[in-house]
């Protein structure tokens, strides 16, 4: 199997979708001739051609209201949001539209579309290039949020997003485009939206935790898991929304404990739903509160201080062994 | 019935000194010496700090940014037509125009290097830090404006956006709502032909910007952007039509962006270089050299004079950035909001024992 980037996997299952299905067509701001701003959209233009790989003018409304136009008649819309800062843009639309067209007709008129946007901090970048807002799209009913974790499961579950039947935002954590490589099948390969995964089994204690959070809760866990011998269970939760209750329920039935590591901030985050979903159904079995790591209630910090405020290993750590001696 | 036309219209295109440095005597603005002096001076200063910038950049001593070597003429040349009292709104390719304002170029490069405290002008007022989110600044000019009206203050908005920008709804809304509200706003588009990747002919179907200022009622000009008193004289009048109350104006500010978009953008991907070649021999600086030159007001020894001062300038300016106190971890603690919440308190107890027990940790 090819090793792989986030980058290389992601272009892997763009192009793959094409040849696959003639309907679908990508668009965004300097996605063609220029490849993308990270060049995830590399080679598109070239072999597709300007009609079906879309350099459209700056207008992220008009992005997003474009390509649901286009699901709404046939075609399967990968529209990108050159940044998640900017994607708030087309939020009239995405919450307006996209997420109900399926509800208010009773599933007469459907928007297959998926919306691709870097997301997350670690790069050194510019202010609102760094902002994990992955909660806005989560909180609407109808919308999936797919953020993946690393190469293999980034192009598995953006083929995955791109054959869905409804509005998938697919939000890609930036620092780890070129961070790693894994091994990427080369044949086509999707994993189910909506399901979290169990990456490592554990019976003391459950830690959950999504996109570029999962290196350094990674890292975190291997260090406890060194020096106490503990069994710790990892999940990475892959997709946001619809939430996968039933495997962290499950996890935290066997294991009484939990920390959640989320990069955004803390308040209303995706944490304080993971929580509420064990306090709904485990709470009995719980043995400890269930923490959760998270940036502070602040504006994203420039990247001259961001290193201080974002979570890194040894705040998880930390969590983690609180909880086990809680 | 017959047809019948309602309305026609007509776009002038401004230029007053040409490539040559030659002055079309009849459109002559009469700024005294010391003003063009001041004007090229200007440009000097934002060519050099820009240049800097990018030297800074590659040896890792600066963040990303948006260079605005070439486009000078088109922050520089509205600034001089400005008073202290009239709002400064920028986009982030208006280097010129902000160290006019008086902004310290070390905030520019704290802006860059991923410190907040580059949005900090103390003392300085009416003059907005970098917008970064295109043409999101435009509605607020409108909005300044409709301010300064209802204060009823004799003062006026400049507000500069890229062609990119005309794209957003931010930007017809904004011209919109400054256009039926009469905001004394002057809108300035510097139409650099590209907007990263994308050439002018894919942002929009128009021949001009400048002809979407018709639609919504309002003048529209086209200058030659790389015209340093072309610029100024254009704001000088929209400025006046604003303050007499008599509405915004979008100006096209033709001009080239010579270098990068940012940084991490390679322009070989999608522009040749003859385009860039052409585009080097309409340099603001070069023909604004020539008209002073002719006038008697500069020769090389003059020149030299101001490169030293110039670069003597900069090199200060990089020192208090790179000696800036960034002692606060937790400053960004201190403006979440207005008034102190118990919670975000608890928020920041929380963090600076996390970072002391980081600091014994390590
Ligand atoms: C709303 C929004 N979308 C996308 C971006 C990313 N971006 C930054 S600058 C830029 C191009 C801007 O072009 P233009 O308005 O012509 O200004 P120029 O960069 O040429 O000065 C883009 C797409 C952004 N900053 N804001
Ligand atoms: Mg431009």
């Amino acid at each position: 199997m090819p090793r792989m980037t986030m980058v290389q996997a992601i272009n892997l299952a763009l192009h793959q979708a094409m040849e696959r299905d003639p309907s679908v067509v990508a668009l965004g701001q300097d996605i063609g001739v220029n490849e993308g701003v990270f060049r995830v959209t590399a080679g598109l233009h070239a072999k597709f051609g300007p009609e079906r790989v879309i350099d459209t003018p700056l207008a992220e409304a008009a992005i997003l209201g474009t390509a649901i136009g286009m699901a709404i008649a046939g075609l399967r819309p990968v529209a990108e949001m050159q940044f998640s800062g900017f994607s708030y843009l087309m939020l009239g639309q995405y919450e307006g539209h996209a997420t109900r067209y399926r509800s208010r007709t009773h599933g007469q008129v459907t928007v297959p579309l998926v919306v691709r946007m870097p997301y997350g901090g670690g790069v050194r970048a510019l202010e609102h290039h760094s902002e994990s807002r992955e909660v806005l799209y989560a909180h609407l009913p109808g919308s999936k949020v797919v953020i993946p974790s690393g190469p293999r499961n980034a192009r598995a579950l953006l083929a995955a997003a791109i054959e869905d039947p409804d509005p998938v935002v697919f939000m890609e954590p930036k620092q780890s485009y070129r961070a790693f490589r894994e091994e990427v099948p080369a044949e086509h390969e999707t994993m189910p939206i909506g399901r979290a995964q169990v990456v490592q089994q554990g019976t003391d204690i459950t830690v959950i935790s999504w996109g570029a959070m999962m290196r350094p809760t990674l890292r975190a866990v291997a260090e406890v898991a060194e020096a106490r011998g503990a069994s710790i269970e990892v999940i990475d939760l892959l997709t946001i929304a619809p939430l996968d209750g039933d495997t962290i329920v499950a996890s935290v039935e066997k294991t009484g404990r939990a920390v959640v590591v989320q990069e955004a901030p803390r308040s209303f985050g995706p944490a304080a739903e993971v929580i509420a979903r064990i306090n709904d159904r485990a709470l009995m079995h719980l043995e400890a509160p269930v923490r959760r790591v998270a940036m502070p209630d602040v504006m994203t910090p420039y990247f001259g201080r961001e290193r201080l405020y974002f979570p890194g290993p040894h705040t998880v750590q930390r969590a983690i062994e609180e909880t086990l001696d809680f | 019935m017959p047809r019948t036309r309602l309305e026609a219209f007509e776009i002038d295109h401004l230029q007053v000194l040409d490539e040559e440095g030659r002055i079309d005597e009849a459109l002559d603005p009469g700024l005294p010496d010391e003003r063009l002096v001041e004007l090229y001076r200007a440009m000097v200063l934002a060519r050099e700090a820009d240049q800097r910038m990018l030297r800074l950049q590659r040896q890792g001593r600066l963040g990303t940014f948006s260079p605005s070597t070439g486009q000078e003429a088109a922050s520089c040349g509205p600034t001089l037509a400005m008073t202290g009292q009239d709002w400064f709104v920028p986009a982030f390719r208006e280097l010129g125009g902000m160290l006019m304002r008086g902004v310290p170029f070390h905030r520019v490069l704290l802006f860059w290097g991923g410190w907040e405290e580059g949005n900090v002008f103390p003392g300085l007022e009416r003059t907005l830090p970098i917008a970064v989110i295109v043409a999101s600044q435009i509605p607020h000019a409108a909005g300044i404006g409709y301010a300064q009206k209802l204060r009823g203050e004799k003062a006026a908005t400049v507000c500069w956006f890229g062609d990119g920008a005309t794209s957003e709804g931010d930007f017809h809304e904004g011209v919109n709502f400054a256009a039926v509200w009469r905001s004394p706003v002057v809108f300035i588009c510097q139409n650099n032909q590209w907007a990263i990747s994308t050439p002018l002919d894919r942002q929009t179907a128009s021949a001009t910007i400048a002809q979407k200022a018709i639609a919504y009622g309002i003048p529209g000009i086209v200058v030659d952007g790389n015209d340093p008193l072309g610029m100024y004289a254009a704001t000088h009048e929209a400025l006046e039509r604003a303050r007499r109350g008599d509405g915004p104006t979008l100006i096209e500010a033709r001009t080239y962006r010579l270098m990068m978009h940012t940084t991490a953008d390679d322009p070989s991907k999608y522009r040749k270089d003859d385009e860039v070649e052409q585009w080097r021999r309409r340099d603001p600086l070069v023909r604004m050299r020539r008209l002073l030159e002719s006038r008697d007001l500069w020769d090389d020894e003059r020149q030299q004079r101001l490169d030293a001062e110039v670069k003597k300038a900069i090199d200060d300016e990089v020192r208090i950035y790179e000696t800036f106190d960034r002692g606060r971890p937790d400053v960004y603690f201190e403006h979440v909001y207005g008034t102190p919440h118990p919670e975000i308190e608890r928020q920041r107890q929380e963090f600076l024992a996390g970072l002391q027990r980081e600091a014994r940790d390590a």
